[in-house]
C-alpha cells in the first residue's frame, strides 16, 4: 500500500512504455481518450469498457433533503449523475491485490 | 460505448496511428488505473473524477432466506467519484 496518487502523467508514462510514442503524443493520447469517454457521458451514452467498468447516465428526479447542520429541509434539483460499476475482473483485482498486501492471522 | 467504439472514436482523431497501437493506447489506459487501484493507489483525473480503493470492515451479515447469521469479510471495493467539471457539464443549468 503505497497510497500515492496517480495521476494523467503517470498514464501517459505507462502509454510511452507499452506503445512507444513520444511522450508528448503519448500525453495527447490519454486526454483523447478522457475526452471521449466524458463526451459520450455528456451525450448520455453508457460506456461499457470490458474487464474495466460501465459507466452510466442516471436522471434524478427532484427531491427533498435536509440541511444536515440546520435540520431544514431543502428541494434536491433534478439532476442527471453518472454513475460508476465495476467490473468482477475490477473488483477481483482490487480485492486480491489487498488481500495479498494485509495478510491474516 | 463500448472498448471498440471508444477505440474508433481515438482513431478518427489520429490517422497516422495503427487502429492496434489505439487499441494499445485505451488497453494502457485501463491497465494503468488498474494496477493503480490493486496497488491502493488512487487515481485523479481532473475534469473525469477519480478512482480510489474503499474498505468495507468485516460485518455479520444475515442469510435473507434462513436469518441464519453469516460472518462477511472485509472488502476492499473500487469507487468512482465524478469530478467538479464532468457534473456540471452533466447539469449545464444547475445552481450545484
Amino acid at each position: 500500500m503505497t497510497g500515492k496518487t496517480v495521476t494523467r502523467a503517470d498514464l501517459a508514462e505507462a502509454v510511452f512504455r507499452k506503445v512507444g510514442l513520444s511522450r508528448t503524443e503519448s500525453a495527447e493520447l490519454v486526454e483523447m481518450v478522457i475526452d471521449e469517454v466524458c463526451n459520450a457521458i455528456v451525450r448520455g451514452d453508457s460506456v461499457k469498457l470490458s474487464s474495466f467498468a460501465t459507466f452510466q447516465v442516471r436522471d434524478k428526479k427532484e427531491r427533498i433533503g435536509r440541511n444536515p447542520k440546520t435540520g431544514e429541509e431543502v428541494p434536491i434539483s433534478p439532476r442527471r449523475v453518472m454513475t460508476f460499476k465495476a467490473s468482477n475482473v475490477l473488483k477481483n483485482r482490487v480485492l486480491k491485490g489487498h488481500q495479498k498486501s494485509k495478510p491474516k492471522g | 460505448m463500448i472498448k471498440s467504439e471508444l477505440v474508433q472514436a481515438v482513431a478518427a482523431r489520429n490517422p497516422h496511428l495503427y487502429h492496434r497501437d489505439v487499441e494499445n493506447i485505451v488497453n494502457a489506459v485501463l491497465d494503468e488505473i488498474t494496477d493503480a487501484l490493486s496497488e491502493g493507489n488512487r487515481v485523479e483525473l481532473r475534469g473525469f473524477g477519480a478512482f480510489s480503493v474503499k474498505n468495507r470492515p468485516p460485518r455479520s451479515g444475515r442469510n435473507p432466506r434462513t436469518g441464519e447469521p453469516v460472518f462477511v469479510e472485509e472488502k476492499w471495493v473500487p469507487f468512482f467519484k465524478t469530478g467538479k467539471e464532468l457534473r456540471e457539464r452533466l447539469n449545464p443549468d444547475g445552481e450545484d
